[in-house]
């Protein structure tokens, strides 16, 4: 169960080097989140001034970001994010439903594993052709 | 080790909404990556595919209950995040006015967007 704490010290973050694996879970939880919500506003701007009458507009559009270097780079971070976003978030419920409560630094841990093996097995997929 | 830190209020209905939201989005959103990303390359979308895959009802409502989905997590996480940070008063009402307008301006030209890829409008 949540235990109290005073928030106003324990989530300074100048203590950083004090936090203890929770609390990572609830930065890096915060950071992949408001990243995701950023991306969406961006993704539905981007297509709908891609899509227009006329189709080549938008396969310019989408192709003309796919060949840099840049977008293809950002793109495997995006993954990464919404990948601990996704795998930390199920831990989250699967806390609040009571079950893992004792292993929490350990799948916390397992998320961020996990997160790094998949963007890294990505990688030949999201840069496949950006050179 | 029991603790537990969560920016969300747990017995509030914010709480319960951003799980069930939550809950949806795992499939979607997956589901979303892995068709645009490993299915089809990313780099090889073109208008065709698009219209092709919005021009099922299917998909064309499961993208869209995705975007009202994704929207509501979304905007429901920032803003409960900023009233966990102690925002109060007239500038919560503001913010959360704020939000929910950005939100409903989303889903709308979201849906536009959806209806224009399908080429309905
Ligand atoms: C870099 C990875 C991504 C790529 C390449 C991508 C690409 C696309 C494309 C091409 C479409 C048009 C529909 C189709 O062709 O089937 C689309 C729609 C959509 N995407 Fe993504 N997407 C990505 C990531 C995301 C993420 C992370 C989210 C959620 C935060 C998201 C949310 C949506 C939504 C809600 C729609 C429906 C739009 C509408 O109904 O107007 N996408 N995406
Ligand atoms: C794919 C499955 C997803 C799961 C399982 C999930 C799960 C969660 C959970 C459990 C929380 C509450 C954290 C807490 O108690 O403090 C949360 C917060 C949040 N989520 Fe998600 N989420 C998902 C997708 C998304 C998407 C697509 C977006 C963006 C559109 C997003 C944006 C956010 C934001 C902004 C917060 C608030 C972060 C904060 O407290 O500052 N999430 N998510």
């Amino acid at each position: 169960m949540s235990e109290t704490y005073n928030r106003g010290t324990v989530e300074d973050v100048g203590r950083w080097t004090e936090f203890s694996a929770g609390m990572w879970a609830w930065i890096f939880h915060k950071f992949t989140g408001w990243v995701l919500v950023g991306y969406l506003f961006t993704h539905i701007a981007v297509l709908s001034t891609a899509t227009a009458s006329d189709p080549t507009v938008y396969n310019q559009t989408l192709s003309g970001l796919e060949s840099l270097l840049v977008v293809r780079i950002l793109e495997v971070g995006l993954l990464a994010v919404a990948v601990f976003h996704i795998l930390n978030g199920i831990r989250l419920l699967l806390v609040d439903l009571g079950i893992g409560l004792q292993a929490q630094d350990k799948s916390f841990y397992a998320s961020l594993i996990l997160t790094g093996a998949i963007a890294v097995a990505s990688v030949p997929t999201f840069l496949a052709g950006a050179f | 080790m029991a603790e537990h830190y969560s920016s969300f209020d747990r017995s509030g209905r914010r709480w319960l909404l951003q799980r069930l939201t939550a809950v949806f989005l795992i499939g979607t959103l997956a589901f979303h990556f892995f068709l645009l990303h490993f299915v089809n390359h990313a780099a090889e979308i073109e208008f065709a595919g698009t219209q092709a895959r919005m021009s099922e009802v299917g998909y064309f409502s499961l993208m869209v209950l995705f975007l009202v989905a994704a929207t509501f997590h979304g905007v429901n996480g920032v803003y409960n995040a900023l009233v966990n940070m102690g925002l109060e008063g007239t500038r919560k009402r503001v913010v959360g006015g704020v939000l929910a307008f950005s939100g409903v301006l989303l889903i709308a030209q979201g849906i536009r967007v959806a209806f224009a890829m399908a080429g309905v409008i």
